[in-house]
Formats: C-alpha cells, sequence, structure tokens
C-alpha cells in the first residue's frame, strides 16, 4: 500500500492550492426536462406510493420513483444506484432532504421497467435495497444522525434504531392509509445534531448519568478553562483533588444536580466520559411539525420520559411508535397532523389513545418557557 | 469468512427496510476481495473493524469514539472532524476515521459521472463509507486517516471542482429544497439563491470567525420541505403578495370528483377510502382565516385576509395557484432545544424581492447586518436566536434598520415594562430637582 501523491506537498501547501471554489453548478446536474420545464411546472400528482407525475405547462411530463435509502451508504452502493440510473434514466438522479433517492424518467413507459428493477434488489440479508414509496399521507424515511458509528457523545445508535422503527413502520412507507404525512427523526443526544424537536415523532438519546472524571490524567489531557466554558448550566468548577497516591493535582468538580448531561464537557476534554449502559437510553416526543399548512409550525412534546437501550431491536420503542402511529391513523381526522390531532382532543387523551402512561417526568421544569405548558383553564378532560 | 462475529448486528440484517449493516458486511467483502486492484491508502480492513467496533457498542451499550484534536486542510478552520477509536489495538483500522463534508449541489440533483469520481475518490483514499446526505446538508466522507485529507482535498479541488461544507463556529452549509427545478409551489428559485449564497460567503463558511455555527435554509414555500423555520439560524422561505390564481373549471372538477383531479395530488391514495372530496368540508371549513366561499359553482378568496398557509393549493394543486408577486419572507433564530429550549424562526422580513440581477441585494444586507450584530455582541456559543432573546428582538430591529410592524408578532406584550429610550421621551431625563421641589415640597 505505497502512499500515491496528488501532487500535494506538505512543505508548500499553497502551492497550486484552490480554495473557496464552493459546491458543483447545480446547471450541470439537472436532467433535461428539469432544466427546459424549471418554473414552469403545472402540478403533480401522486400515482401511487412512490410514483409521482409532475406535468409542466409545455405538457412536458416527469415521472418520479422515490424510494427509501439507509444514509448510511457504502461507495458500492452508490455505484449501484448510478448503475440504475445508468440504465432507466440517462445518468441523472437525486437525493431528498429525508435521505430517499429519486429516479426520474422523462415517460410513463419507463416507469414499470425502473420500478421492477428497484423492487428486484435486495441485500444479502434479505432486506429491500431500494423499497419504494415515502409520499403523501404516509411514513417517509427517518432523518437521523451518527449515533455509535461515528460519534463521541451519543446515548444510543442512530441507524440501529432507524433501521428498526423502519422495518416496524414499513407498511406505512409503502402505503398512504394516514390522515396526513407523518416525520419521524431521530437524534442520539440532546445536541440534536438532526434537530428533531419539531416531528410527528421524535426518537432522542439520552444520558442520565454526570460525567466521571479521570482526575489522574485531566489536567495533562485537557484545558480545564476550556471544560469549564463548555458547559452549558455552568456546572463545572476547578478543583484540586488529592490522587490514591497522595499527589494533588489539577482538576474539575461537577455540580451533579445541575449537569443536563449533553457531553459538551467530554468533547472538549476526553477525561470526563458520560457514556453509560443503564443510564443511556431513549426518549420518544410527539407532535411537532414544520409546516405552516392549517396551523403553525409547532414543538415536539416530550411524551416518553426513557425506555433502556435494548440492542439490537429496540422492541419497547417501536413497539411504543407503533402504538402511536395506529392511534393517531384511527383518530385523527383527514389532513390533521399528529400534533394538531393531540391539541384537538387534548394531551390527556393522547396518552389515552395511545396507551402511554404519563409520568411526572413529563411536566416541564426547565426555565421560564416551562409555566406556559401548565394548565391554565378549568376546561380538561376526565 | 467476517474479520470479526457480529451476531447482535446480524440481526439487524432482516425486516424490509433496508439493512446499513448488509451494506457494510458487503462492502467489506469487496474490500477484502478488491477486484478492482485498488491501491488502498487507508486500511483494507477498516469496514470490517468499523463493523466489529460497532458491534462493541451494541454489547456494552456506549459508544467507542473520541472527539479528537485539531485536524483539517490547511488554511480551513472546518470541513473535516476528528476521530478515534477507544479500541485502536482491536480494530486498528478505525484508529484515525475522521470524517469530511462536501458541500452538496443545490437540490441535491446529481450526474452518475459526478458520483462515479466521488466514489472512486473515496474507495482510495477514505473507507468507502458515507451518509447521503448529513442533517446539515453535506454529503458525508465518514473515515480516513490524516495524511490522506489534504490529498482527497487536493482531488476535490482540482479534478472535480468540488470544495468542502462547513463544521464548527462558523457558516454552516447552505441547503435548500429542490424549489422551482421540479415544484409548482416554490415562490423563488432556491437552487439559485442557496447557489449563490454559498459562493458569496465562502470565507464565513471556511474561516470560523463566528460566536457559533450559523445556518442558512431556504424553503420555496410555507410548506417548508426543509424545515428552515425550526432549524436555521436563517430562513428563507417563499411567499407571495398578490391573489391566489384560481381556475374555476379545474375547481369544479375537484368538486366532481372527477378522477384526474384528485385531493391532495393524490396524497390519500393508499388502502384507506376517505370516501368523497367535500370542498366545503376539506378546503373551506379547515381554512385558518375562513377567506374563502363557494357559491354558483365558484370559488372566491378573500386575499386580504388569506396568511397563505398553502392547504387549499395542496389539495387542489390543478385549481389553485400561488400569486404571481412572489419573494420570500426572512425568519431568524431558530435552533435545537440546547440550551434555553428550542426556538421557531421569527419573522424578521415579512417581505423581500428576489432578484439575481443585483445579486440579492435585498437579502445580502439583511444577512450582513445580522452578522455585524452577531459577532460584535454575541457570546462565545451564542447563538443568533439566544442574542436576539438576550439583547431583544427591538434591537435586532434596530441593527438591521428594520420599522416594527403588527406583522413581527403574534400578540403584543402582555406587560408594560416598556424601556423608553431618553430621546423617545420629550425633553429627556436631565431635570432639574431644585426646579421641581419649588412646586412640590419637601
Amino acid at each position: 500500500m505505497a502512499f500515491i501523491s496528488t501532487g500535494y506537498d506538505p512543505a508548500k501547501p499553497m502551492e497550486n492550492r484552490i480554495t473557496d471554489i464552493g459546491p458543483k453548478d447545480y446547471n450541470d446536474f439537472y436532467p433535461p426536462v428539469i432544466a427546459k420545464n424549471k418554473g414552469k411546472w403545472s402540478h403533480h400528482e401522486i400515482l401511487e406510493p412512490g410514483v409521482l407525475v409532475h406535468v409542466g405547462d409545455s405538457g412536458d411530463e416527469l415521472y418520479t420513483v422515490r424510494v427509501g435509502g439507509a444514509r448510511i451508504m457504502s461507495t458500492g452502493h452508490i455505484n449501484e444506484i448510478c448503475d440504475i440510473a445508468d440504465k432507466h434514466c440517462n445518468g441523472y438522479v437525486r437525493f431528498t432532504t429525508r435521505n430517499n433517492i429519486e429516479f426520474m424518467v422523462d415517460s410513463k413507459d419507463k416507469v414499470e421497467p425502473l420500478k421492477n428493477d428497484l423492487k428486484s434488489r435486495k441485500f444479502a440479508g434479505g432486506s429491500f435495497k431500494f423499497p419504494i414509496g415515502g409520499t403523501g399521507a404516509g411514513v417517509t424515511n427517518i432523518v437521523h444522525t451518527q449515533g455509535w458509528i461515528h460519534c463521541h457523545t451519543p446515548a444510543t445508535d442512530a441507524s440501529g434504531t432507524v433501521k428498526a422503527a423502519m422495518d416496524a413502520l414499513f407498511t406505512d412507507f409503502q402505503d398512504m392509509r394516514l390522515p396526513a404525512q407523518l416525520r419521524v427523526s431521530m437524534a442520539c443526544c440532546l445536541n440534536m445534531c438532526g434537530a428533531v424537536h419539531c416531528s410527528d415523532i421524535a426518537i432522542l438519546g439520552y444520558h442520565r448519568k454526570p460525567p466521571m472524571l479521570d482526575h489522574e490524567y485531566l489536567d495533562k489531557i485537557c484545558e480545564i478553562p476550556l471544560a469549564i466554558s463548555a458547559c452549558p448550566t455552568a456546572a463545572i468548577k476547578p478543583a484540586k483533588v488529592k490522587l490514591a497516591n497522595g499527589q494533588e493535582v489539577k482538576s474539575v468538580e461537577v455540580k451533579q444536580e445541575r449537569c443536563m448531561y449533553c457531553g459538551n464537557c467530554y468533547t472538549m476534554c476526553p477525561s470526563m466520559p458520560l457514556a453509560d449502559t443503564d443510564g443511556d437510553g431513549i426518549v420518544l416526543m410527539a407532535g411537532g411539525k414544520v409546516s405552516n399548512r392549517i396551523s403553525a409550525p409547532k414543538f415536539s412534546k416530550v411524551v416518553v420520559a426513557f425506555l433502556p437501550n435494548e440492542m439490537p431491536r429496540w422492541p419497547s420503542m417501536t413497539a411504543t411508535i407503533k402504538r402511536m402511529v395506529d392511534a393517531y391513523a384511527k383518530g385523527a381526522q383527514k389532513y390533521e397532523r399528529m400534533g394538531d390531532w393531540a391539541e384537538r382532543i387534548g394531551w390527556e387523551k393522547f396518552f389515552e389513545a395511545c396507551e402511554i402512561e404519563f409520568t411526572h417526568h413529563l411536566i416541564d421544569d426547565f426555565r421560564q418557557q416551562a409555566y406556559m405548558s401548565w394548565r391554565q383553564t378549568t376546561q380538561f378532560k376526565f | 469468512m467476517a474479520k470479526h462475529e457480529t451476531p447482535l448486528l446480524d440481526q439487524l440484517e432482516s425486516g424490509p427496510w433496508p439493512s446499513f449493516v448488509s451494506d457494510l458486511k458487503a462492502q467489506a467483502e469487496r474490500r477484502a476481495k478488491n477486484v478492482e486492484g485498488v491501491e488502498f491508502q487507508i486500511p483494507q480492513d477498516c469496514v470490517a473493524d468499523l463493523l466489529g467496533v460497532l458491534e462493541l457498542s451494541y454489547k456494552h451499550g456506549r459508544t467507542h469514539w473520541k472527539h479528537g484534536g485539531i485536524v483539517g486542510v490547511f488554511g480551513y478552520g472546518g470541513g473535516v472532524i476528528g476521530r478515534y477509536c477507544d479500541q485502536p489495538k482491536l480494530f486498528p483500522g478505525v484508529e484515525h476515521f475522521h470524517t469530511m463534508r462536501v458541500n452538496q449541489p443545490s437540490g441535491k440533483y446529481y450526474t452518475t459521472d459526478y458520483l462515479r469520481s466521488l466514489t472512486k475518490l473515496w474507495d482510495l483514499r477514505g473507507s468507502g463509507v458515507t451518509n447521503m446526505h448529513g442533517a446539515t446538508g453535506d454529503i458525508i466522507l465518514l473515515g480516513t486517516t490524516t495524511p490522506q485529507l489534504e490529498e482527497v482535498f487536493w482531488t476535490l479541488t482540482h479534478d472535480m471542482n468540488q470544495d468542502l461544507g462547513g463544521s464548527g463556529s462558523n457558516l454552516r452549509t447552505p441547503a435548500d429544497c429542490l424549489g422551482q427545478s421540479r415544484c409548482e409551489y416554490a415562490c423563488y428559485d432556491t437552487n439559485a439563491l442557496v447557489y449563490f449564497l454559498t459562493n458569496q460567503y465562502q470565507d464565513e463558511l471556511h474561516r470560523p470567525a463566528f460566536p457559533y455555527k450559523f445556518k442558512f435554509k431556504l424553503d420555496g414555500c410555507p410548506n417548508c420541505c426543509v424545515a428552515s423555520i425550526a432549524r436555521s439560524d436563517m430562513s428563507f422561505i417563499g411567499t407571495w403578495r398578490d391573489d391566489i390564481r384560481i381556475n374555476q373549471d379545474a375547481v369544479n372538477k375537484y368538486v366532481e370528483n372527477d378522477p384526474k383531479y384528485p385531493a391532495n395530488a393524490g396524497a390519500f391514495r393508499g388502502s384507506r377510502d376517505w370516501g368523497k372530496f367535500d370542498l366545503e368540508k376539506e378546503v373551506l371549513g379547515l381554512c385558518p382565516t375562513k377567506c374563502m366561499k363557494f357559491e354558483n359553482k365558484k370559488l372566491s378568496i378573500d386575499n386580504a385576509n388569506c396568511t397563505r398557509c398553502m392547504h387549499c393549493i395542496n389539495v387542489m394543486p390543478r385549481a389553485l395557484k400561488i400569486g404571481k408577486d412572489t419573494g420570500l419572507s426572512i425568519l431568524v433564530g431558530a435552533k435545537a432545544p440546547i440550551l434555553d429550549g428550542a426556538q421557531m424562526g421569527s419573522l424578521l422580513v415579512p417581505f423581500v424581492e428576489v432578484n439575481p440581477d443585483n445579486d440579492y441585494e435585498a437579502i445580502t444586507s439583511v444577512i450582513e447586518n445580522v452578522w455585524d450584530w452577531w459577532m460584535e455582541e454575541g457570546k462565545n456559543r451564542e447563538r443568533l436566536g439566544e442574542l436576539i432573546m438576550r439583547q431583544g428582538f427591538q434591537k435586532l430591529l434596530e441593527v438591521t434598520g428594520i420599522e416594527a410592524k403588527p406583522q413581527h408578532v403574534s400578540y403584543p406584550r402582555t406587560n408594560p415594562y416598556i424601556f423608553w429610550k431618553e430621546d423617545e421621551v420629550t425633553g429627556g431625563w436631565e431635570r432639574d430637582v431644585d426646579e421641581y421641589r419649588k412646586h412640590h415640597l419637601r
């Protein structure tokens, strides 16, 4: 495995250096029918789950077949996507914001061969490589974060919880039986790289134990002021600690009752790890949305304070999610998002309908906005 | 024969949803066989070791990654995230396993030629594992060693005309919906604007000079498919100021339940039968401002009272079209809950034109005014939304030179504790107490 140089010379990093050129020009990536009809689309229609047609003012038609994808994707898998796009779509393909893949063809007779090709491809373990669906009043792909595959602060795995949840929701990925679209999102710690806080259902990894302190190494490895300033609740202060061998070292002290387990200190200081087998697990949130349709966008609410990590398939989590989706499908009116449904029937009825136990952890006690969520009326349901 | 036994992960191969475990196993095998004779620049068995370390996490219920050190490419402060395994002896192939963020194209359209050049590069110089795409929008290249970073960057910039995305306290890679390229609802060309802004602010994207991260997201209409209103410090959402265009013939086709005019563009064509489409109940009855009427087969909209929620247009896309006087609204300060709780974007500019002919001057002037204030006043790791909370929305209006309007609030303040400025009060605050005492005895 000899080192192959591109021509970059570490001794002269500025030589022939190209910087600040930005992304590729999107115009080079448009399929011809997109380039021609851009800004002049008349309407679209979902023909069946996962298949759309867009009709231009020109009369041109563009058929799109949407398929789900694991967002973690190998180059081998991407090359296979390219093979399909070369075979059916003249070498064009796109991805959606929610990690779906869209294959586009310019006439209706190309749709069935494309669909059949996509349906026929399976992984060695038996799962679909390219399941068709994710449109309209159904469940689309789950957006998520890295989890245990590549992050230092996750409280759970992302790809695994998403695989388990999507297996449980798979019929709704390929159907459109729900009252409205249902968006599920996943973030593996409270820092929420995945910004799941406005989703119909959010899966959130959560730690419940403050960091451990590796006093012997802390001052050698970490900049103590950086660790202290990383704490969003000011729970960390400098401390002098006597080690077992009698040596006094500089370290930190954590006011444990102030810790919100965000792991920001661990990012700055590897001597403050917080992951824990029993402490870590899943929070479920529900009822958020980002669309301005009918009602204003709203935040998701915590509906399950904690579920343990149950590797490899998180059965308690998937069962709770399935109960929520089925109760919503049964109870909500056409066009009503999950949060709108919960507000109409009242959250007390939401917990009843979804068979979820309400616990004291679900009453907000964090800073000023907590008050806004308490019931300030005599109107409630028994 | 797999390098590591993965009995827990193997249970994620069954079930219908695409299995990332199966994909990674196949990738590990491809690297082991190396039919194409790639001269791998990082350990050939890195994907096998990635599966191994992940299996260990499934056994322990804990991550085995460390955040890591300062790595990057020369002159940039973002785009690369250092990552090291905490069990390097067991899994030497992933001892150093850094992430690179590659700036995705507008609308996430690709040619296969481009994608193949990327996979070829990443097979040679990295793990061959990616995210398509990361949460912010970038193409994520997952796993390479420090010496390969400059080499990957060189090939990207020299051979592919492609730059890295953002990370750290800088402008994060802006992201958009597909906009007018394939959507009749889009009120402006999101693809063009996100491309312009990304190029315009390359310095801010690559060289961290901000108090914290800053995100732009662009939605073509109020349906907000990229969730800009919830997850970007500055959210650009398409809108219009004139009337919704109505095709009365098409309205009546919907009313008559013509199969070519399915409600909500066919979004309910699933296993459930919702019965016949009912315009009164499903459109007029759900209109949040009740500004619509249907009389004598004619639909009318009181556009002055419409809040452009998109519901009627979504339900009857062949009959109703967005207006022609289009532009965008700018909302600011959205962020996830950490720390003071989640914030939704707050409306700062109700309407601004989207004009490529003057380099979107009306938009960039708002951006730059906001940045000047935030860079001057923002504390370390303070998001824009938190600065607005700390110094007040009025201060934001002042620094951006935007006049207060009732559109800026859901309702006016419920307390009278107005902090007047001295120059707003006739005569100012300097007064003569002796003069006062002439009329008011001690």
